[in-house]
């Protein structure tokens, strides 16, 4: 057994279960979500681990965590924040918002605060037009939508966030 | 119309519980094709219904279900919960609020087809609404509607979710399958069609969200009943999601047919500030753009009188856009996003999309000619007809028609 089975054996057995044995190489993106979810992105010797549990080459696993957005291969903030400033939301002020948003934290996009908090990143349509300007939260293994966003409410996000993080040193 | 079709978590509080589904008439209709219907009456009366599907491609369901061989086994049917254009939330809705309503029309085809297992791809930032679905499965297996010998009957049901992890191109059918298989989520050549070498090589059905959603109540009250929304082509209700410049943004269950102009100014209350209404997406990133005039806004929003307007209705994902807009700069941002999204595995999309976004890109920084106006409308006629899959084509939608309708937005940000 392995680090990842070990680590999580009740849900890798769930995972596979999902499949037709034959075809467990299925389990490869749920496989990368849960290798991530506790550093928030997926480490060398994770892919090869998931290689290892499905049989292929961690050349296969390391060319699909790189193919998907939402997997992360290098380290970044302990929270992602991803801001959609595609058309319908920046008819809405998104642009803004993302500017307000790097001031707030002094980062520019794709950066990450000093004290390894905050990576402030520009994403594309997340279903929530309607409700602009929006981002979602990456981080401590989950995605949370926070919509019809202000700086005022950002700020607040971030200073919840930031207790947070000094009383969980690391995700659950 | 009284009530809502779709919608009706809108009506009824807590319907995402299954305990208030079921005191709801939830799964009369799953019951009734199980123990009362054999799976070909299930087909017909989707395909009388007339019912076509909802994630923009408009093919009608009942046709897609009868394509699949009854010779080779097993069947699969895949719910499309990829949900990922520019302007559409309306799947959405529909996962978190009235979720049971959604797998009640998966398992309805599923028995069409005689599927044993049904998967349900999720965009991965629907993350929190996959763990909901899961929650949903499970209540369904306690409580004995899905599992083994389902009502006495010898038809068995399974249904699992798959969470994607962020990328447009799996809401393309074969590239959704290509991601379950777990490969990297580039679109299939085809032929073979997934109805007959799909999900695992074996035949299946793909729909999306929406179109599941319409099911059970087309079986439970008959196609005669769905035909009484809609026109005669395009037969039923249809979630508008509207967004952009507009004083309600939000989804809106109405009969196809409504026009634009009911649609922006009764039901989505007009554009902020009493603006005009300048240009209409009306199928997200991927429109073709619709010149704001009387005969656009009195256009009936159904398959064939938008198509008319040399514009598909597509998702019905309408963005409005208001005379402050300038449409150089809107189409640099359909661009972007092509760009962004495209899978990389053809030539003509790969290199298509990074240059039309290069040049785009110039001309609103104000660093562009007039050449490149007709250099990035080369690009985007060179392009058409010649990718693997529809976002290559969906990319020079809004950069074509708004060359062709905008084109002095453009010349006005040349240097002369």
């Amino acid at each position: 057994m392995n680090e990842l089975q070990k680590q999580y054996p009740d849900e890798i057995r769930q995972i596979l279960a999902k499949y037709p044995p034959e075809y467990k190489r299925s389990a490869v993106m749920p496989l990368l979500h849960l290798a991530q979810r506790q550093n928030g992105h997926v480490s060398p010797s994770a892919i090869d681990e998931i290689a290892e549990i499905l049989d292929v080459s961690p050349t296969d696993v390391v060319s699909v965590a790189g193919f998907y957005t939402l997997f992360h291969l290098e380290e970044g903030g302990r929270y992602r924040i991803q801001i959609c400033t595609d058309l319908p939301c920046a008819l809405r002020g998104a642009e803004h918002f993302l500017k307000a948003v790097c001031e707030e934290l002094g980062v520019a996009v794709g950066e990450t605060t000093p004290d390894g908090l905050f990576t402030v990143e520009e994403v594309k349509c997340l279903a929530a037009c309607h409700r602009a300007p929006m981002f979602q939260l990456q981080g401590d293994g989950e995605i949370a939508y926070h919509e019809d966003q202000t700086i005022e409410k950002f700020r607040a996000l971030v200073n919840d966030l930031r207790r947070h993080a000094q009383t969980h040193k690391e995700a659950a | 119309m009284s009530g809502y079709v779709l919608l009706r978590h809108r009506d009824i509080p807590d319907l995402h519980k299954l305990d208030v589904y079921l005191a709801n008439g939830g799964f009369a209709a799953f019951k009734k094709a199980v123990t009362a219907m054999k799976p070909e009456e299930v087909l017909k009366e989707v395909m009388d219904s007339g019912l076509r599907g909802r994630g923009g491609a408009g093919f009608p369901t009942g046709v897609k279900w009868s394509f699949l061989p009854n010779k080779i086994w097993p069947h699969y049917v895949v719910a499309n919960a990829d949900e990922s254009e520019p302007g559409t939330f309306k799947d959405r809705e529909l996962l978190e609020s009235n979720p049971f309503q959604f797998l009640e029309g998966l398992m309805l085809s599923c028995y069409a087809v005689q599927a044993n297992v049904g998967y349900v791809y999720l965009r991965g930032e629907f993350w929190r609404i996959a763990g909901q679905i899961d929650g949903c499965i499970a209540d369904l297996e306690a409580a004995g509607l899905l599992g083994e010998k389902l009502y006495g009957s010898d038809y068995s049901l399974r249904l699992y979710t798959h969470l994607g992890a962020g990328a447009y191109i799996c809401g393309e059918e074969t590239a959704l399958l290509e991601s379950i298989e777990g490969n990297l989520g580039q679109p299939r050549l085809r032929p073979p069609f997934p109805a007959t070498a799909g999900l695992y090589g074996k035949p299946t059905v793909i729909n999306n969200v929406e179109t599941l959603a319409n099911v059970p109540p087309i079986i439970e009250r008959g196609a005669a009943w769905y035909r009484t929304f809609g026109t005669e082509k395009s037969p039923g209700v249809k979630i508008f999601s509207l967004s952009g410049n507009i004083n309600k943004p939000g989804n809106y269950e109405l009969p196809l047919g409504t026009t634009f102009r009911e649609l922006i100014y009764t039901h989505g209350g007009g554009i902020p500030g009493g603006r005009g209404v300048k240009a209409i997406m009306a199928a997200g990133a991927s429109s073709t753009l619709i010149l704001a005039n009387d005969q656009s806004l009195d256009t009936p929003m159904d398959y064939e009188s938008t198509q008319q307007l040399g514009a598909p209705l597509g998702s019905a994902s309408v963005i409005v856009i208001d005379d402050s807009v300038n449409i150089a700069w809107l189409v640099r941002k359909t661009v972007n996003f092509f760009k962004h999204e495209s899978c990389g595995k053809c030539t003509p999309c790969r290199e298509g999309t990074f240059w039309m976004d290069n040049i785009a890109r110039r001309l609103i920084s104000g660093q562009g000619s007039l050449k490149d106006i007709d250099l990035l409308y080369n690009v985007a006629s060179q392009m058409q007809g010649k990718c693997l899959c529809a976002l290559g084509e969906f990319s020079t939608m809004a950069v074509a028609s708004g060359i062709e309708k905008f084109r002095k937005d453009f010349e006005a940000l040349v240097k002369t």
